[in-house]
């Protein structure tokens, strides 16, 4: 019974790793842009979060009707202002530029909000919980796990049945095309980070409400994104779903053999499948 | 007539003087005090690492961010070896180096199939593994780390100020190898090979050129290199913890600040970044981590303003080249 | 000639070192449908990338309606109605045939064309549509792609080799549609290697060698001789 309870917060803790997750998959998607600063970014969500608690008052549920524009719009504003002018045939300044923005923005938290662990104010949902079948779940990472699946199911939706969704494709399969068709590279770019920004707004919510966080540890948080989308397979938003999930499992099962083994766990599932299939589980199928 | 020559005025005036510069450096522990040729050791070891980079990821286009891995697993093998086989200190930092290689070469083979920024993050996980790995091993220390017990520290020298001489000396021995080093193997037929797949893979496969096993020496050979410098380091702070032996921004971020400031894909750039790195830390010393802070927006701005780095601004000025690579006509009339 | 639609001056297009358009200068009426010729490498895909604002050019080295739009992005010549065929289709492949036309319709002009009358023109595209693009013939994407660009209303319309790797009966139904495509008052440019089937449905032709027009003139006037001479760069 124990192991099929770790199994099971691993699920769900997979769930917060989807959201890591998701917002990196995207953008890669996107523009081939792989966003070191993505993990010091859900941390700069997290303690955006924090302020808005303590200012207005806000649950962090409500926080999020501000936190999550105001970090599409930094999102929209990177990308526009600094980002775009990185993409190119050569990884390097992409790679580097987004290095020094993560260094940038981890340091500017310190100074803001100092080295000290922080935690949002979840109130009762925190300890409230569940039994299903005599295995006791966290109502909030059962919610967790539940806004990770409409939050996917949400991205599917735009990726392939709306607009704005074609142009990402578009974009994304040949740019010049993609601008004769009259989509402004530019500004896609900066619409796809806005989007995921806002993804990352409540994934850094979520983490938030969930575990303490100090500016330290996005880097952490970029890697478990990173391993999910990897795991998953490249370019399949499902699969980084799958992805969160093996990884949670991973931890949760490690950390029942000794807790000095939980994100050990999780990095060996991860080189496992690298070995293995070095596509991940569920590469994306060309339709 | 005209002569074809890889040397330049330029290159041998620096020659002179940069084997005149060595002299006196090495000379140090007789005229400079002690604070000086500690942080003089440090900018030795900085620049090694940087140096190591640039070949992988300016030459090599291995743009790793996990090289950590090696600076921190010389460190422990330091301490392991040391503490555990009774070996000397130098012995065990050479040793460091010869395992770091045996241990990059499975790790290359499962790194080697992500590509371009998945491979940087790659990377970082494994030197992850490293840290939580060392975390777990008791014997040397956990989580809380250990320090150099006295004895071996004396068997670099019983007396403080000989110790000090000798560690300064490692690293100053240290950078003039790996630059040396470098610069030759650039200069020779595989470091073409290289500057060929950098420029452009489907050319180099083109000449018959087996990019995959080139780069797989880069690695190896930079991995080892990297793990001897991380053994130096830790010799020289007597004291080692998972987190700082496999930190990213101490041995990857800086270093990576180094190489871009000054300029990646030239054997110059990370002399100039890392002497610029030393004094931008010097001047903001008292401003804490306002210094990280100026650190990034330089490298960002120097990246999408000058992304030759500062070497490229002042070669493109005055054509110089202080490590000659590339083949010039000169005409005598 | 009435008021010009497009007027290219002193024209110059570079790839890096390489000079690949010296100083063209052009002009087309409105409602004209012009013939671009010339050996391969002659500079035809170059001149209509630095129409379409694919490549990046002095502001005055390409006029349209009475703008200077040769410092414009792609996206907002786009706007302004000029549409390109690409070279070799160019669908997107992440797109079903559909998508690739609705994508076409982002530019977002009013004017006749829709996906109903791109279907009645294609009707094979209508039975394809949910297909991915990729799964279709040479023939039936360069149907997409020339659907692709009337969903946009253009008013001037680029074809750059309309016919290059089709088989003959597609060639046929491709060339019998473009009355209908150009009847309604849009301008033309084709480029098209079958010199016959250009010079069919021109009014005017241009022919291209090594970056420069070797030879220009009206349908009627030009004879086979001149152009094997403009197309070959051997004297007449
Ligand atoms: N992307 C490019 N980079 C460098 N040179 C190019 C590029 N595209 C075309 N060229 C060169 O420009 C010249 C004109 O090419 P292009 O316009 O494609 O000719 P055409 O369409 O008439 O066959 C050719 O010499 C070709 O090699
Ligand atoms: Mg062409």
């Amino acid at each position: 019974m124990d192991w099929i309870n770790a199994l099971v917060q691993g699920m769900l803790l997979g769930g917060l790793y989807a959201l890591f997750a998701a917002g990196l998959s995207l953008i890669f998607g996107v523009m081939r842009l792989v966003n070191i600063a993505h993990g010091d970014l859900i941390i700069l969500a997290a303690y955006l979060g924090l302020s808005t608690t303590v200012l207005l008052g806000l649950h962090p549920f409500l926080a999020l009707l501000i936190v999550m524009p105001l970090m599409a719009g930094i999102g929209y504003v990177l990308q526009r202002g600094i980002l775009n002018q990185t993409l190119g045939p050569d990884i390097l300044p992409p790679l580097l530029v987004t290095f020094g923005l993560s260094v940038i923005i981890q340091n500017a938290l310190l100074e803001t909000y100092t080295a000290d662990p922080r935690k949002l104010p979840g109130g009762v949902i925190e300890t409230a919980s569940v039994d299903v079948g005599g295995i006791t779940m966290g109502v909030l990472p059962l919610l967790t796990f539940a806004i990770a699946i409409a939050v996917i199911a949400g991205l599917q939706f735009i990726f392939y049945r709306t607009s704005l969704g074609r142009g990402f494709r578009a974009v994304s399969d040949n740019q010049d095309i993609a601008q004769l068709m009259g989509l402004n590279k530019a500004h896609v770019f900066g619409v796809a980070m806005a989007l995921a920004l806002a993804v990352v707004a409540v994934a850094g919510i979520l983490l938030g409400m969930r575990t303490s966080f100090d500016p330290a540890i996005g880097g952490g948080r970029l890697i478990f994104g990173f391993e999910a989308v990897i795991i998953g397979g490249l370019g399949n938003l499902w699969g980084t779903l799958a992805g969160g999930i093996i990884l949670g499992v991973a931890q949760t099962l490690g950390a029942k053999i000794d807790p000095g083994f939980q994100l050990l766990a999780g990095h060996i599932a991860f080189l496992v499948v690298l070995a293995v299939r070095p596509n991940g589980l569920f590469p994306r199928v060309e339709h | 007539m005209s002569t074809v020559t890889r040397s330049t005025r330029a290159s041998r005036i620096a020659m002179i003087g940069g084997g005149l510069l060595l002299l006196v450096l090495a000379a140090a522990p007789y005229w400079a005090g002690r604070a000086d040729m500690r942080l003089m050791s440090e900018i030795y070891l900085y620049l090694s690492l940087a140096t190591l980079w640039n070949l992988m990821a300016g030459y090599a286009g291995l743009v790793s961010v996990g090289q950590q891995a090696y600076v921190g697993f010389g460190g422990y093998m330091l301490f392991a070896l040391t503490i555990f086989g009774g070996v000397h200190p130098v012995v065990a930092v050479l040793l460091g180096g010869v395992l770091a290689a045996l241990l990059s070469i499975p790790i290359a083979t499962l790194a080697f199939r992500l590509k371009g920024a998945y491979f940087a993050i790659g990377t970082w996980v494994i030197a992850e593994v490293f840290r939580l790995s060392f975390a777990q091993i008791q014997a040397l220390g956990g989580g809380s780390g250990s320090s150099l017990p006295v004895a071996i520290v004396k068997e670099i020298g019983a007396k403080k100020a000989v110790r000090e001489a000798n560690s300064y000396w490692l690293a100053l021995g240290a950078a003039v190898i790996i630059i040396a080093a470098v610069y030759a193997f650039l200069r020779s037929r595989r470091g073409l090979a290289l500057t060929a797949i950098r420029d452009s893979e489907t050319a180099a496969s083109g000449l018959g050129i087996d990019i995959w096993r080139t780069k797989l020496e880069v690695y190896v050979v930079t991995s080892a290199f990297t793990a001897i410098i991380g053994g130096l380091i830790f010799l020289q702070k007597l004291r080692i913890s998972p987190d700082a032996a496999f930190s990213v921004n101490d041995w990857t971020a800086f270093v990576i600040f180094i190489v871009v400031i000054g300029g990646i894909g030239t054997l110059e750039g990370p002399i100039i970044g890392t002497l610029l790195f030393f004094l931008l830390r010097e001047v903001l010393a008292d401003f804490g981590t306002t210094y990280l802070l100026v650190l990034g927006f330089v490298a960002i701005v120097v990246m999408l303003k000058a992304p030759k780095g500062v070497w490229g601004l002042i070669r493109e000025r005055y054509d110089l080249e202080l490590f000659p690579l590339s083949y010039r006509v000169r005409t005598k009339d | 000639m009435s008021d010009p639609m497009l007027t290219l001056t002193a024209l110059d297009a570079h790839y890096g070192d390489f000079q690949a358009l010296y100083g063209l200068d052009l002009s087309i009426a409105a409602g004209e449908v012009v013939a671009i010729i010339g050996a391969n490498g002659a500079g035809k895909t170059t001149l209509m990338r630095s129409i379409s604002g694919l490549l990046s050019n002095r502001p005055d080295a390409i006029s349209y309606q009475g703008q200077d739009i040769g410092a414009l992005r792609a996206d907002q010549v786009a706007k302004l109605g000029i549409a390109l065929v690409p070279e070799g289709r160019q669908l997107f492949p992440s797109l079903s045939v559909e998508e690739n036309l609705m994508i076409g319709g982002k530019v977002g002009r009013p004017g006749p064309w829709s996906l109903r009358k791109v279907y009645d023109l294609f009707p094979i595209l209508e039975e394809r549509k949910a297909q991915a693009s990729t799964s279709l013939s040479g023939g039936q994407q360069q149907m997409v792609a020339i659907g692709r660009a009337l969903m946009a209303n253009p008013e001037l319309i680029l074809f750059d080799e309309i016919s290059l790797g089709l088989a003959p009966v597609i060639i046929r139904q491709i060339y019998d549609a473009l009355p209908g495509i150009v009847s309604d008052g849009m301008t033309a440019m084709i480029v098209e290697q079958d010199i016959t089937k250009a010079l069919s449905v021109s009014s005017r032709v241009f022919c291209l060698m090594e970056g420069r027009i070797a030879l220009q003139g009206r349908t009627e006037d030009v004879t086979h001789a001149q152009i094997t001479a403009a197309y070959f760069g051997v004297d007449a």
